[in-house]
């Protein structure tokens, strides 16, 4: 399953979700597939994009919170797990493209192949963890992880490549991004 | 020295000042505020400070003034948090700083960042003032209509000996 595909599986389950993407080809990849006022990318602080759907999620309980994370990021900032799983905000999925490597900066490995991050969530207490493996599962779970309560952790796995990035560079500055995503939620008129 | 300022006295100050979000790691020159605040129900701790800071960005996004406290030990830790997100994306936030190593005088752990600290913010573009323990609530004014205006974060730095 490649990156774009399983996004576009994805892509019409989001609704009026924030949804918070890492940096380097998730938010590019993801960018290309569907772009939306409540789609934040955050282009530098690499390990953080699920403490900011945490903070959104902390503050608005009832509104829905998809964070795009990849192995490389998860592995970053493993506490956030933690944190998240400790919090418990019901309205808070966890997406992880897991591609075992550092696609954005020419493929080096990372160790998610022997530390599956699926069983890291579980173990830490999200209150829901699963894996993908292809998209035909992935179209089978991704409607219930997006109604259920979470904290929901879900794991795909995303074949490498093709070389180059998967979509273009944001062309949104991040003082707009602030500005849409906080007048989608309301923060700002 | 003038007398301490009273923990319920700074966050009543930060309350009128706007603050309505905190997080952070703890110090023990600001374990009173942590105590008020969690007596308040409004402290919301975390496991690292980059992690607050990443949690008080999607609190400001959904609508908050947040305040992220934390020993100046973990501002090492948040300078890429602070460089690519909070001034690259123009978000409001107050650094809450203890400063260990003040005047050279602590355990030798503290003693390199409490010398730069000062410095390191300047560096960082972040502005900040460190208040006697009768400045403290106008700090906190001072604080809110800084980073409200500039969108940018902010520090106050605690000294040893200015909050009880």
């Amino acid at each position: 399953m490649r990156i774009t595909e399983a996004l576009e599986v994805i892509a019409p389950h989001l609704g009026d979700a924030a949804c918070i993407h890492s940096n380097g080809y998730m938010s590019r990849a993801a960018y290309g597939v569907r772009d939306t006022a409540g789609c934040f990318y955050m282009i530098g602080s690499m390990g953080l994009a699920s403490s900011i759907g945490l903070g959104i999620a902390l503050v608005q309980p009832r509104q829905r919170v998809v964070v795009f994370d990849g192995d490389g990021n998860v592995l970053m900032n493993m506490n956030t797990l933690a944190r998240i799983a400790a919090a418990a905000p019901r309205n808070l999925v966890h997406l992880c493209f897991d591609n075992g490597a550092h696609a954005s900066t020419g493929g080096q490995a990372t160790i998610s192949g022997t530390v599956h991050l699926d069983e890291v969530a579980r173990a830490a207490g999200y209150r829901w963890s699963g894996r993908v493996d292809d998209a035909g599962a992935l179209a089978d779970v991704v409607p219930r992880v997006m109604a259920q309560d979470g904290p929901s952790f879900l794991l795909m796995k995303i074949a490498l490549g093709p070389a180059g990035a998967p979509g273009p560079r944001i062309p949104h500055t991040p003082e707009q991004m602030t500005h849409r995503l906080r007048r989608a939620l309301g923060a700002e008129a | 020295m003038s007398t301490p300022c009273s923990a319920d006295r700074f966050v009543d100050a930060l309350e009128h000042a706007g603050f309505d979000f905190f997080t952070g790691v703890p110090c023990s020159l600001v374990g009173s505020v942590i105590a008020e605040l969690e007596r308040r129900g409004t402290y919301f701790g975390e496991t690292r400070e980059d992690a607050a800071l990443g949690v008080a960005a999607g609190a400001y996004l959904a609508g908050r003034l947040p305040v992220v406290v934390m020993q100046n030990s973990g501002l090492g830790v948040s300078l890429n948090a602070l460089g690519s997100l909070h001034s690259l994306y123009e978000l409001p936030v107050l650094l809450l700083v203890t400063w260990r190593g003040y005047h050279g005088q602590d355990a030798p752990e503290h003693l390199v960042m409490g010398e730069v600290l000062p410095r390191l913010l300047d560096l960082f573009g972040i502005p900040h003032r460190t208040p006697s323990a009768a400045e403290l609530p106008q700090a906190a004014l001072w604080a809110a209509a800084t980073s409200r205006e500039t969108r940018k974060p902010v520090a106050v730095l605690v000294a040893p000996g200015v909050l009880a």
